[in-house]
Order: structure tokens, then C-alpha cells, then sequence
């Protein structure tokens, strides 16, 4: 499930999700969805739609239904394991200020 | 105690598709983002009037561009309205049918070339002030669209202002040109912003949940105050009597549109409402054998 609620009506073109890279070394992000009658048509029109001035150097398209999402209902138990573990960060380590490079 | 929604909206976060929200939040999203795509797409229309009649090769390649972002624009806003449920086909079939609006700037012909700038000028500079704020729009999706279109509506403004200004350094009869088609756009322009606060029962609701930051009369204040110093350095009069500096509010004094003008273009009674509607519904159906051919090739092509 994605941004796009599979339960909703979907008559004609499958949705698809679209993801640019804005230039080498940046990761591909996600800038919205269009229709298409088939995944060039999507990659075609993602052009068209998302990079009209040069703001993608890579354009991912993947169909919305094949993405799989963690539910927000989940929210709390989901991410709950990573909630306590204050020692994953660096600033739980107390070090004298006068200790260089640290 | 609050709703995870209500607490959401008091801490200025973003709602997102997945989230609960009230009926009456997803309703109004929906009715607002699909009027605001809907405008977009019929907003083509005004200017690509003037496309195959431009005076010169560049000034062609700007307005079909200027063309081409708005239909950007309103594919961003349908992708943005999908994400509260509705379907892509359902919002074009209300906009065909008139079960839903798109703003009423769009139901004004255009007369001259200097329209398309005035447009530029005028239109797109009364929408760049309605969708600033919009950016910070409670619903995530909305204010990403938002974003993206604030980006490329300075462009728009630019160009308009720009053909303006160099109509006013030709002849006399470019320069009438010019003020009879400023003449005819602003007060148009101003009931872009909507109905004066009174009269805008949603407002207050809206603002509540964090769809609209601003009100209309207050967007309606600085579009003017915005726009006076461009009329002055453009060289045109405003068409406004009572328009003028109030040096104690630190604003201008406006006269107000004809809201009776307002509500019969809204009924549908402007001068081009029907015209815009009857082309959208040829294109729609002239284009059905192109749609056909594509999932055609597209079942074929999963075949082989
Ligand atoms: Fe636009
Ligand atoms: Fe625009």
C-alpha cells in the first residue's frame, strides 16, 4: 500500500508512483504519482511532468500497487524497538571537552 | 481528550493520505484540490487562444511553455486529490459535467493579444498570492504540489510583465492596447481571492484545520498592495476610483468587485463558461481513440 489507497475506485490507467534523482549523488526521492497505459508511457510522461526544467538527471517509475508501506495504525509498535535505545547516539557518550576530534 | 488529527493540527504537523481525518477535513480537501486542478486545466484554455496567433517565434515558445506548466500544474493537483481517495476519472468526469468548479478568472475571454500578458501579470500574480501560503497547507500532499507549481508560477508572472512592458514602449495603440486589457482583467483579478470575509462562511473551518492560512480579504489586500508600484512602473492606471494609499493602515484603500457580477459567473452565467466546458468535453472525446490505441498496445506488448 502506498500514498494511494488501494480499496479506492481505479477505473482506466494504473497509477504509478514517481521518484527523480536531482543530480549524481543524490538519492532518487519521491515527487508524485501519474496514469499511464504502460511503463514506458509512465517513464515518458514522468518526464514530461516532473522534469520540465532539468530537475532530474534519473527518473524511477514503479506501479503504486506494487509498493509495500508500514501502516500508520502500526505507528507506535512499528518503530517502538528503536524507541529506548538512546545508546545509538552519539550524545549519550559523555566526553570531557577538551578531548580533540571527538 | 484530543484526536491524534486534532492534536496533529495543533502541533503545525502535516496530515498525511494514511492518516484518520474527519469526514468533513477529507471532503473539503477534495472539493478544494479538485477545483484548484480543474483550474489549471481550463486555465490552458484563455491563452492557448493565442498560441497559433503570437507575434514572434519566441514569444510563441513562452506561451506554449507558460501553456505546458499549467497542465503540469493541474496533473501535480489531481495526483495530490487521488491521494484522499478519489479517482483520477471521477474528478475529470465532475469537472465535464459541472458537478465541480474551477475558478471564475477563466470564464473571461480574451479579446486582445495583450491579454496574454495581463494574464501573466494579473492572473498568475493573484494565484502566486493565493498559493504561497498554501505551501504550509495542513495536508501534505497539497502543500508538495504547492511547491512544485510556486516554483514555476514566477516564470509566468515575468513573462506576462515583460510583454506588458514592451507593448508600453511601442505605439500609442499598443499602449491602449495594453490599458483597455488591464481595464477588463482587474477586477476579475480581484474576485480571484473570493468573497469578502462576511460572506465566506468556510473560511473560519478552514483555517481551523490548517487548509488556508489566510483569509480572502487579507490575500485580496496585499495582491493590491503588491501590485500598485507595478501598475505605476508598468505606466497603466488602475480602474479604481476610490484606490488609494491609507497612509494610517500602512495599505491601500480598494474599491469593491461587483460580487453580484461574482456569483452569476460562479452560476455559470459568465461570458465564456459554456464555451470552456464545451471544449473540454470535444477534447475529452476527440482524444478517446488515442487512450483506446494505448491500452491496446499496452495489453498487446504484456502478451508477447
Ligand atoms: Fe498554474
Ligand atoms: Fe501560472
Amino acid at each position: 500500500m502506498t500514498e494511494h489507497d488501494e480499496a479506492r475506485p481505479r477505473a482506466g490507467w494504473p497509477l504509478y508512483e514517481v521518484f527523480v534523482r536531482g543530480k549524481r549523488g543524490l538519492n532518487h526521492v519521491h515527487v508524485g504519482s501519474l496514469h499511464a497505459a504502460d511503463d514506458q508511457m509512465a517513464l515518458r510522461h514522468a518526464r514530461d511532468v516532473y522534469t520540465r526544467r532539468n530537475e532530474g538527471v534519473s527518473i524511477w517509475v514503479v506501479r503504486s500497487a506494487a509498493i509495500v508501506a508500514s501502516s500508520p495504525d502500526e505507528k507506535d509498535s512499528f518503530f517502538e524497538p528503536s524507541g529506548d535505545k538512546v545508546y545509538r547516539h552519539p550524545t549519550f557518550y559523555d566526553i570531557p571537552d577538551d578531548v580533540p576530534h571527538m | 481528550m484530543a484526536s491524534v488529527f486534532e492534536q496533529t493540527i495543533a502541533r503545525n504537523e502535516r496530515i498525511e493520505p494514511r492518516d484518520e481525518m474527519p469526514d468533513a477535513y477529507r471532503a473539503t480537501l477534495v472539493r478544494q484540490i479538485a477545483q484548484h486542478a480543474h483550474s489549471e486545466i481550463i486555465g490552458m484554455q484563455p491563452e492557448g487562444n493565442w498560441i497559433s496567433r503570437a507575434p514572434s517565434l519566441r514569444r510563441k515558445l513562452v506561451l506554449l511553455a507558460k501553456v505546458q506548466d499549467e497542465a503540469g500544474h493541474g496533473l501535480y493537483l489531481y495526483s495530490a486529490a487521488e491521494t484522499l481517495g478519489v479517482s483520477r476519472d471521477e474528478l475529470d468526469e465532475m469537472l465535464r459535467t459541472g458537478r465541480q468548479k474551477y475558478s471564475s478568472i477563466f470564464n473571461y475571454p480574451t479579446l486582445t493579444y495583450a491579454d496574454v500578458g495581463t494574464i501573466g501579470w494579473l492572473v498568475d500574480g493573484a494565484a502566486i498570492c493565493n498559493q504561497v501560503p498554501l505551501c504550509r497547507t495542513s495536508y501534505g500532499p497539497y502543500g508538495r504540489a504547492m511547491i512544485r507549481i510556486c516554483k514555476e508560477e514566477s516564470f509566468h508572472q515575468r513573462q506576462g510583465y515583460e510583454l506588458l512592458m514592451t507593448m508600453m514602449g511601442g505605439t500609442d495603440a499598443q499602449r491602449a492596447m495594453v490599458q483597455e486589457s488591464v481595464d477588463r482583467f482587474w477586477w476579475p483579478a480581484l474576485m480571484m481571492f473570493g468573497p469578502p470575509d462576511d460572506d465566506s462562511p468556510n473560511t473560519a473551518q478552514s483555517m481551523a484545520w490548517g487548509i488556508k492560512r489566510n483569509t480572502n480579504d487579507e490575500l485580496r489586500q496585499k495582491f493590491v498592495d503588491m501590485t500598485v508600484p507595478q501598475a505605476k512602473a508598468l505606466g497603466v492606471t488602475l480602474p479604481d476610483p476610490d484606490l488609494v494609499w491609507n497612509e494610517e493602515r500602512g495599505a491601500h484603500d480598494f474599491g469593491q468587485p461587483d460580487w453580484e457580477e461574482f456569483w452569476q459567473v460562479v452560476k455559470g452565467n459568465g461570458p465564456c463558461n459554456a464555451q470552456r466546458l464545451a471544449h473540454r468535453r470535444r477534447a475529452h472525446d476527440e482524444g478517446a481513440w488515442v487512450r483506446e490505441a494505448a491500452s491496446a498496445y499496452a495489453a498487446r506488448s504484456q502478451h508477447d
